[in-house]
């Protein structure tokens, strides 16, 4: 799409009634955006929409014309979806500047050789000839006083975090709380959300997985009965609406701009978010200039733990879980070369014996495994213990319900890769990792799967064991953090002792 | 030669040996896990769709050829118009998913994808025609996806057609699709009198689109009509 610019305003050039010189957004020097014309009647509908966002054309669904207008009486306002650096192209939108991820093509919108983006281009493409739409006012809309509904009362570490978490509100600065598997750590972001709504502010939960949006939503419209949740996430219906509380997977923060003035960010150290340098981009990009971010996780990465220790980063830690047990600590048990019994259609002894133990007393079990290619060789062989046994991989179909199949205890045991480490709670559970010298259970996912044993109040023990064929670090430093986070507790009169 | 798969961007290696080395080298697009999971047509098909005839129960084939197609040759008003068509690949997920991004994510240079498969199958003397877009859909999606592959593959495609009114396919049912009033006319001026022909499209599916097209040519005096498509579903 191209523009021409007359009088100091943008044109659109499918709205233009005399022939004129156009060209592309990136290609102009600079965006004029005109004065804001305060007798203008602007469509509230449309401020909902683009009130802190960054959209193409194409998800804006209002025509050309209400487009131009709101623009030339200062209401919406454009930004270059792709930028020139040293001729070196760079997208607004995600952030990209990797030179291996930009493209051309003959494009029919300006009919030219247009450059565009390929990382983001999952959520429509972003061009030199493509304007990011926003909204000029700033001002976040007035919403309906915000009341807290909620009985329930927080325990000592959590009551000590959630006024942490208010005060960093208050102060517009960051936090990272870091909080043990089962720590009660949503309800720890009740009152500091409560205190960011009560100040007009506008609030945003985000989170890398789609699971955890479709989770948290109805949880939070519960306690916030007054105000309306948005939820946004790869399809929901919440696009248009505009919400002071949004719950959004952090690739749906791509589509906003300077919008939160408290983001909270779950799980930041998770896939997509921990390894995806666009999404970081995106959380940058939606903050207000002055807003405050809270971070909640159980596994910091290692860099974030240094600065904790070293005093570079501002923390709370929530050391024990609400219902005053400690963690269960992994047990460690060579195994011997696993990979080799499985060539011969079964697993070392005393990983059998364990299986069967569950089976036998009826305990229900998840059993780690490191590659999702081992499926097809192990679970015959579980299967023959019991015919229900089920496996689960990213990419299973039948994921949710196998998960569900679980909970009901209609199977007595699940095999399952990575993808089960966390986000998943079972009241009465043991769990068990073969070959936990694998690369890919590195110290948080070890954490994190222990995390899944004794998540209950009626249940809050359970077996974790590590089957491995030799130490590694990672399995050293996951039982070390365990412990240490039970001996804080323990200090901080957190836990009963037993 | 692109140094990272274009689908998922993972590093190519390539492993340089003696005839590696002394071979020409045919650009790479994808890395070899995502290769592998295009699967060629290839083996017995249909003489007309080039439907791959062994998925098909023995009822649905007669002579070498898919029922489908023979019921379009039985319709008095379809006959003979599309003399043939040629599909690359099967319509897998895998490549469903190619397609999606490319088509309707608008990620133009998966084109390339295709590029030297297509070249190998554009022979001389044949105009080369894309099937085309409503002017809305090609401003939506800012390029023509048949066109592209014609261009990627290093031809020039000719214009012939043009769309009387838009209707998106993909979401109509077979019937539907059969029973659509015209779609197509010939461009103004256009002479196609005795001239090879060789339509591209994107995926072959029920080849209603084609031999809309197909028909089009045929009454202006083409010499023949035949298709080409990356996917046969």
């Amino acid at each position: 799409m191209n523009f021409a610019v007359l009088r100091e305003k943008l044109v659109t050039e499918a709205l233009l009634t005399t022939p004129e010189i156009t060209q592309a957004i990136t290609s102009l020097a600079e965006i004029p955006q005109p004065p804001t014309n305060p007798n203008f009647s602007f469509n509230r509908e449309l401020q909902k929409l683009l009130l802190g966002k960054q959209l193409l054309i194409d998800e804006i669904p209002y025509s050309l014309e209400d487009i131009q207008s709101h623009y030339e009486n200062g209401y919406i306002t454009m930004r270059k979806g792709i930028t020139l650096n040293k001729n070196r192209p760079q997208c607004e939108r995600c952030g990209n500047e990797d030179q291996s991820l930009f493209a051309t093509f003959p494009c029919s919108r300006c009919r030219e050789i247009c450059t565009y983006c390929r990382k983001c281009i999952m959520m429509g493409r972003v061009s030199t000839c493509t304007p990011l739409y926003g909204w000029g006012d700033e001002n976040d809309l007035q919403h309906t006083d915000a009341t807290l509904d909620w009985t329930g009362t927080l325990s000592s570490g959590q009551q000590h975090a959630s006024n942490q978490v208010i005060e960093f509100i208050k102060a517009n600065k960051e936090l990272l709380v870091w909080a043990v598997c089962g720590a009660g750590k949503t309800e720890v972001l009740f009152e500091g959300i409560h205190h960011a709504l009560s100040e007009q502010k506008r609030v945003c939960v985000a989170t890398p997985r789609t699971d955890v949006v479709l989770e948290l939503t109805p949880r939070l419209q519960a306690v916030f009965p007054t105000i309306e949740v948005a939820s946004f996430y790869g399809g929901s219906e919440d696009r248009q609406k505009y919400s002071p509380l949004t719950i959004a997977t952090t690739h749906q923060l791509l589509r906003f701009y300077k919008a939160f003035d408290t983001i909270i960010l779950d799980e930041v150290d998770a896939f997509p978010y921990s390894v995806d340098e666009a999404l970081q981009f995106a959380v940058k990009q939606a903050r207000k200039d002055n807003s405050s971010l809270i971070y909640l996780t159980a596994t910091p990465n290692e860099q974030w733990q240094k600065e904790c220790r070293q005093g570079k980063r501002e923390f709370v830690t929530i050391p024990a879980r609400y219902h005053r047990h400690p963690l269960p600590a992994p047990e460690f048990v060579w195994c011997g070369n696993w990979n080799k019994a499985l060539t011969k259609g079964t697993l070392p002894a005393n990983v059998m014996k364990w299986l069967k133990h569950r089976i036998d007393t009826g305990k229900h079990a998840l059993f780690f495994i490191p590659k999702i290619e081992l499926i097809p060789k192990i679970l015959p062989i579980l299967q023959k213990l019991h015919p229900d046994i089920e496996a689960v991989h990213a990419e299973d179909p039948n994921r949710k319900e196998k998960v569900k199949a679980l909970r009901n205890k209609e199977i007595p045991l699940l095999i399952t890769t990575t993808i089960l480490e966390r986000g998943v709670t079972f009241p009465n559970l043991d769990v068990a990792v073969l070959g936990s010298d694998d690369r890919i259970f590195t110290e948080s996912a070890l954490v994190q799967i222990s995390g899944r044993v004794g998540r209950s109040a009626q249940f809050p023990n359970g077996d974790i064991t590590f089957f491995h064929y030799g130490l590694t670090e990672s399995m050293l430093k996951a039982r070390k953090e365990i412990q240490n986070m039970n001996k804080e507790a323990l200090q901080k009169g957190l836990i009963d002792v037993e | 030669m692109s140094e990272y798969c274009l689908f998922c961007h993972e590093e190519i290696t390539s492993n340089t040996n003696w005839s590696s080395f002394f071979k020409v080298k045919t650009a790479t697009y994808l890395c070899p896990t995502c290769e592998a999971q295009l699967i060629k047509i290839e083996g017995d098909t249909c003489n007309i769709c080039n439907r791959p005839l062994e998925k098909l129960e023995p009822q649905f084939v007669i002579n070498s050829r898919c029922l489908d197609c023979v019921r379009w040759e039985e319709d008095e008003e379809w006959k003979g118009y599309l003399l043939k068509n040629e599909s690359l690949y099967e319509y897998n997920t895998f490549l469903k998913e190619i397609i999606s991004q490319y088509k309707f994510r608008g990620d133009y240079i998966l084109a390339k994808i295709f590029s030297t498969n297509i070249q190998q199958k554009l022979i001389s003397d044949t105009l080369f025609v894309p099937i085309p877009l409503s002017a809305e859909r090609q401003f939506e999606r800012g390029f023509n996806q048949s066109e592209a592959l014609i261009v990627e593959a290093g031809h020039s495609p000719t214009h012939l057609l043009e769309r009387t009114h838009s209707e998106k396919q993909s979401k109509k049912s077979r019937y539907d699709r059969i029973h659509i009033p015209q779609v197509f006319r010939l461009k103004e001026g256009r002479d196609v009198a005795d001239k090879a022909i060789l339509l591209i499209d994107d995926i072959y599916t029920t080849g209603s689109t084609l031999r809309h097209a197909a028909k089009i040519l045929m009454h202006a005096g083409a010499k023949s009509v035949s298709s080409l498509t990356i996917a046969r579903s």
